[in-house]
């Protein structure tokens, strides 16, 4: 395909890129510090949002929908939270988070591919689990020894804009864009990948020719809920550096939109995510500027209200795994 | 007998975690019959114990008719709270707004009212399914952060109470309040009623037949002619106008006024009845009732046993497992047959 064909292709993203970066620059007041200010917290918002998202794309991929994402980050940011607290340390916080968090996967597995549950339910099941276990075993007053500590990558973070926002961030966030990176060529390029994907589209047929059906999808759902366990730990030891009851305040709903409009991809997800974080981003520096701060509710329903078009507007024309939602019976 | 046998499952249910919150109970060092017998007689020993335990039900029987409601059509209606907060919102607008009217107008009039705008925002995650395939789960979620956002904005610049220090909007007329008598609360018994007019709706109309048709088989429904969207599109705009019914009476009936924040986690209990109830609309009756005795009666808990309220959210967490997973249930029970509740699940591939 030549240059400016695939220019033609593309057109409409380079349009939607260009607005975004004007929009960008002149919310920052074409100030360096200020730009690079709100691409550092597009990043740092999208965190939770990619990883949630990944979680969904290894349960959807293998045949199973994934509602319950929303509790998985819950549960895990009070565990790593509450480990953390007791312990001291911050990694055995973030290890908890992953532990719980494939707890909560494999929860998900025995209530959907053994007991063959109904998938939605069975992750609001989750969902409604996560509120109230963690307010009832929450007490206030607990405190963590700090957050996870910001990690610079030696020359590369002296870069101007890039260094701040690429190379200059805390664990997670670098796990996360390692974690797209390697699900992406896991998923397209591996056996593993192709099992995954085949269950997905066609149990019965993956069955024939070998493939547990069943080893497959518990084996995902593990892992997805290991990696929203890490956007749990994220959220508490991170991100905030403490635990609110509700504090994934819809977070994994919204990574299911991601997944969506990133079309259960890895790499498609991460773009979603950083549209998404950037709504988020922007309303900071919306703060910062005085604009609309008579009417904060409008600028805090946009991430919401951009999920509703986002699914409206895409959801048609992405095509989920065949077999989703079908629990497998073996004949 | 059909019943009795229909019955079963959520018993047990029930029976079980209410066993599994002793133990949470005994490991928080309480003791679990103390803390049970506090929950028996904070909610129904007494008229007023009643009272409570009546007025905490009813929004709880319009957001589990909510759900239910849905749920014959295939549909999982999450966007109870966003609903019920539009209902509560607009019910006390116009309960104050609106002056000079008679009881016998004004009330009916605020009540209705609200249980439009719920309708209204119930609505538009049924265009988005019907039209663009949108899955309801997501947009009715996104739409309850929406609702809460706009809510608030409208509680805080529009009809903000003048000199209140907290956000809320003034007291509502006189002619406007769902009225108590004694202690039983009259917005139980429209509860009660429309609790009944949707059984009737889905079991003795056409319509009715068309939504169970569309929930049973889409595809088949579809071949026989009903417009599977045009249904998608009523179910959700009628499931969002019983939530809202839900908001309204509180607002009318109980708090008298519309103040942000009041009743989250509602929508969520909406979806712990509906299943307990095997989505059957009179059955959310007692279902109701049982998770509004909880709630009522969760203070007394906590001063007569020590226990922490939020063992109330446990127990429902653990109450919804057990019905919503029937085959752990069936263990029990070995081979007898029984129908679960599916939705199945796909991104809008409608």
């Amino acid at each position: 395909m030549s240059a400016a064909a695939s220019i033609g292709r593309y057109r409409w993203w380079l349009v939607a890129a260009a607005a975004i970066a004007a929009f960008t620059l002149f919310t920052a007041d074409f100030q360096q510090d200020a730009t690079t200010a709100i691409l550092a917290a597009t990043l740092r918002h999208s965190t939770p949002l990619v990883l949630g998202a990944l979680c969904g794309i290894l349960g959807e991929r293998s045949g199973v929908v994934n509602i319950g994402i929303e509790g998985q980050i819950l549960m895990s940011a009070f565990a790593g939270f509450m480990v953390a607290s007791g312990s001291g340390s911050l990694m055995l916080g973030v290890a908890a988070g992953v532990a719980v968090g494939a707890l909560m996967g494999a929860s998900l597995a025995g209530l959907s591919v053994t007991l063959k549950g109904d998938q939605i339910i069975a992750g609001t099941v989750l969902n409604i689990a996560a509120i109230g276990l963690t307010s009832f075993f929450f007490t206030q007053g607990r405190t963590i020894p700090g957050k996870t500590p910001i990690i610079r990558l030696g020359p590369l973070a002296d870069l101007p804009v890039v260094g701040k926002v690429f190379f200059e961030n805390p664990p997670i966030t670098y796990v996360t864009l390692l974690l797209v990176a390697v699900l992406s060529f896991a998923l397209f390029r591996t056996t593993w990948g192709l099992h995954t994907r085949a269950v997905g589209e066609h149990p019965s047929a993956a069955e024939t020719v070998g493939v547990s059906v069943v080893r497959m999808r518990y084996l995902n759902l593990i892992l997805g809920g290991a990696i929203a366990g890490l956007a749990g730990a994220y959220l508490s030891l991170e991100a905030v550096g403490s635990f609110e009851r509700g504090m994934s305040n819809g977070k994994g709903f919204v990574a299911l939109a991601v997944m969506i409009f990133g079309r259960w991809n890895p790499v498609g997800a991460w773009g979603a995510a950083l549209l998404f974080g950037y709504t988020s981003a922007i309303q900071t520096q919306f703060q910062f500027r005085g604009w609309f701060t008579d009417h904060p509710q409008f600028v805090g329903m946009i991430p919401f209200v951009v999920t509703i078009v986002v699914l409206a507007g895409f959801v048609g024309r992405a095509r989920p795994p065949a077999a989703l939602g079908q629990p497998y019976d073996r004949e | 007998m059909r019943f009795l046998r229909a019955a079963v499952v959520p018993v047990i249910a029930v029976i079980a975690a209410l066993g599994i919150g002793a133990v949470l109970i005994l490991s928080s060092g309480s003791n679990p019959l103390e803390a049970y017998g506090a929950l028996v007689e904070g909610s129904f020993f007494g008229w007023e114990a009643w009272g409570t335990t009546l007025e905490k039900a009813t929004p709880l029987i319009m957001g589990g008719l909510a759900v239910a409601f849905a749920f014959k059509a295939g549909l999982f209606n999450i966007g109870g709270q966003g609903q019920l907060l539009f209902g509560a919102l607009i019910a006390g607008a116009v309960g104050y707004g609106f002056t000079g009217l008679p009881w016998i107008v004004h009330m009916p009039l605020a009540l209705l009212l609200g249980a439009m705008a719920g309708a209204a925002w119930g609505a538009i995650p049924g265009v988005l399914k019907a039209t663009r395939g949108a899955h309801e789960v997501i947009t009715t979620i996104m739409l309850n952060f929406v609702a809460a956002n706009m809510a608030e904005w409208l509680a805080t610049k529009v009809w903000r109470a003048e000199g209140d220090i907290l956000v809320r909007t003034p007291f509502i007329e006189d002619s406007a309040e769902i009225p108590t008598w004694g202690h039983i609360p009259l917005g139980f018994f429209i509860a009660v009623a429309l609790a009944c007019g949707t059984w009737f709706l889905l079991q003795r109309t056409t319509f009715g037949f068309e939504i169970r048709s569309v929930g049973l088989n889409p595809s088949a429904a579809s071949y026989a002619g009903i417009s599977v969207k045009r249904i998608i599109v009523l179910t959700m705009t009628i499931s969002g106008f019983l939530a809202a019914v839900g908001g309204s009476i509180e607002t009318l009936g109980v708090v008298g006024r519309y103040e942000p924040g009041f009743n989250a986690g509602l929508g969520f209990d909406g979806i712990t009845i509906a299943l307990l109830a095997r989505t059957h609309p009179i059955a959310v009756i007692p279902a109701a009732i049982l998770i509004a005795a909880m709630d009522a009666s969760a203070s007394l808990m906590q001063f007569r046993a020590g226990v922490a309220p939020e063992i109330v959210d446990v127990i429902e967490a653990l109450i919804l497992l057990f019905v919503a997973t029937p085959i752990i249930v069936r263990w029990f029970l070995k081979g007898r047959q029984d129908e679960g509740v599916s939705m199945g699940a796909n991104w809008g591939a409608s």
